[in-house]
């Protein structure tokens, strides 16, 4: 059976008279690796930050983990993680430090925090590492743990804002490794990018152009209707086309 | 509860590791203390006079050795002309101009009144009433004793004379070390307490760690008592810290008791550290908060009564002084440690400053937004 852990409807998000979301509509299924696609500007950023509560939408109807975004906020960030566009981890404590706090303000026992940090380190390869700096660690690293911190707390549903920003291919191949792994233990992941690759690896991708929906299906479906090689053509057309459409 | 904890703990970290902020913890309260106890004085110590005597008479000379001897004053020039004197009044080598005229003695004794000239440097103002004060003072003397002298001859105490003889409560030999240093504690750790709290939040606005906790299902009252309890931590070691410098290198007298100290010190620094978070919260950047921080901060010390008496200020300051922490706060370190005040006499300060405290936490709680 399949069951929309997230629910949107009519969405609109206007910063004054400058709409950044324009009645945004659609459903991510439980457990599916969502791509949320588009130029910078889209508006991917702004409905993001709404879904995870960080910002108020000005209207329409949306459902988080089965809660309700404009009442039941507090209850959705017990069932969400979110890795921002903006680095979040705190550059002057260490990485074991880092983990231990953000575990910590998800309410995790002492034991919990300290067998889920281990196990993360193991995981990452960090745990030679554990009482270095951030600031002294390289981007990949960090971002790769700024993902796991983000799942530290086991949510249903992660949120990544272009987690792979500014990181090397090999890098960001071992991103999407850690995203299928999260996925596979059933973590519903929300991910925005404008890498077009990366739209390949994702179930179903959306395309944001001007605060809109251009298209939502899954790569194959989009590259048929769209008689396109990848999902590059894909998202160029659906660009151009607005172009015309406004000019 | 326990994520409290965990945030203390961050935060702990984080100033220790702070090379930048650890001087500005434990060096700058030195610093303060040493330079300000002995520059922020009002005591009228070697006031440097020149006296241009005219008459060269004995009863211009009597006058001339009585500021002589008084420890306030120093005569470092007898010129002859008051040109000379104003010249050097004109480069500020001298305080004050004593002028004698021509004739004072004889002026005295046949007209029995005569005159001298006082020309004060009022550059300061204050200080300037002072010398005023203190030179009329002793030009007073003068004439009683001449008076009593000339009016019965040898007949030593013929008349009689109330004897004024004042004595100074509470800092006995008006040492002004003892006033300034309660006064100073405050300042330190208000200084401390405020911009630490104050950069605090809107730092982790800049770096965008907020975005990451305001993510996280943390109540708001957790996440502004995690970032309250370290810097209250710190400065109240400020204090004991400064408590003990002040009585190692300037013996200031603690006559009350330390416990009502600390305890004052205790609710006085929650009003600080929620002002810094309220102003965290409202501003954007850490310079913004640095210029709010420091306007109040201004203002605060200027009317707070650590250099000059509330009581002389005008009504609408005394009332704009209800809403000045730091008014309420010197008033009680002045009080438990200069007079040994009990809880009492304190009690309304006190009650005072815990309103004060609940209420702007309570703001900084709300004001504090998890929603953009």
């Amino acid at each position: 059976m399949i069951t929309n852990i997230i629910i949107v409807k009519d969405l609109v998000k206007k910063f004054g008279s400058f709409v950044a979301n324009d009645h945004l509509t659609f459903e991510v299924r439980k457990g599916e690796i969502f791509g949320f696609l588009g130029a910078n500007g889209a508006g991917k950023t702004t409905a993001i930050r709404i879904l995870c509560g960080l910002s108020f939408p000005t209207s329409g109807e949306l459902s988080v983990a089965g809660y309700n975004v404009y009442t039941q906020r507090e209850k959705i960030k017990q069932n969400i993680g979110y890795m921002s566009q903006k680095f979040s981890l705190y550059d002057d404590l260490t990485i074991f430090e880092n983990i231990r706090f953000y575990a910590a303000i998800y309410g995790l026992s002492r034991k919990d925090i300290d067998n889920r940090a281990e196990i993360l380190m193991k995981k990452l390869n960090l745990e030679d590492a554990r009482n270095k700096l951030i600031r002294d660690i390289p981007l990949g690293w960090k971002q790769k743990l700024a993902f796991s911190v983000a799942i530290i707390h086991d949510p249903k549903i992660v949120f990544l804002d272009e987690p792979t920003g500014g990181v090397d291919p090999i890098t960001r191949r071992q991103f999407w490794d850690m995203i299928y792994e999260a996925a596979r233990n059933g973590i519903t992941v929300f991910v925005t990018t404008h890498y077009m690759d990366e739209a390949e690896y994702c179930d179903r991708v959306s395309i944001m152009v001007d605060g809109r929906i251009a298209a939502l299906d899954t790569p194959v479906a989009l590259r048929e209707k769209y008689q396109a090689r990848n999902m590059n053509e894909v998202f160029l057309k659906l660009a151009r086309a607005q172009t015309k459409e406004v000019a | 509860m326990r994520t409290i904890l965990y945030i203390i703990q961050k935060e702990f970290i984080q100033v220790f590791r702070n090379k930048r902020m650890l001087p500005i913890i434990f060096v700058l309260p030195i610093v303060q203390l040493l330079i300000l106890v002995n520059a922020a004085t009002f005591e009228m110590k070697r006031i440097n006079v020149a006296v241009v005597d005219l008459d060269l008479s004995g009863s211009s000379r009597q006058l001339t050795s009585k500021f002589q001897g008084s420890p306030f004053y120093r005569i470092i020039s007898a010129p002859f002309s008051y040109n000379e004197a104003e010249a050097l009044m004109q480069k500020g080598d001298v305080d004050m101009i004593l002028q004698i005229p021509y004739g004072f003695e004889k002026d005295l004794v046949k007209e029995s009144r005569t005159q001298v000239q006082l020309i004060v440097n009022a550059i300061n103002g204050a200080s300037a009433g002072l010398i005023n004060a203190y030179s009329t003072n002793i030009i007073l003397d003068f004439n009683r004793e001449i008076l009593i002298d000339w009016l019965n001859p040898g007949k030593l105490g013929g008349i009689r004379r109330i004897m004024t003889e004042s004595r100074y409560w509470y800092n006995p030999k008006l040492n002004y070390t003892t006033y300034m240093v309660p006064g100073i504690l405050v300042l330190l750790v208000t200084i401390v307490a405020l911009l630490l709290s104050g950069m605090n939040i809107v730092r982790e606005k800049e770096i965008g760690t907020i975005e990451q906790i305001n993510v996280t299902p943390i109540r708001k009252i957790e996440f502004i008592a995690g970032k309250l309890i370290p810097f209250w931590i710190i400065a109240m070691f400020e204090l004991a810290f400064g408590l003990v410098i002040g009585k190692l290198l300037f013996n200031i007298p603690i006559e009350g008791s330390l416990w009502l100290i600390f305890l004052s010190a205790a609710v006085y620094l929650f009003v600080i550290l929620g002002f810094g978070l309220l102003i965290s919260t409202m501003t954007n950047t850490q310079q913004q908060s640095m210029l709010v921080s420091f306007f109040f901060m201004v203002v605060f010390i200027l009317m707070s009564g650590l250099f000059t008496a509330i009581e002389s200020m005008p009504p609408w300051a005394q009332t704009a002084d209800l809403v000045n922490p730091l008014a309420y706060f010197i008033k009680i370190m002045r009080m438990v440690m200069l007079k040994g005040s009990s809880f009492a006499d304190i009690s309304q300060l006190f009650y005072a400053l815990v309103i004060y405290a609940v209420l702007i936490i309570s703001l900084a709680i709300w004001r504090y937004r998890k929603v953009a």
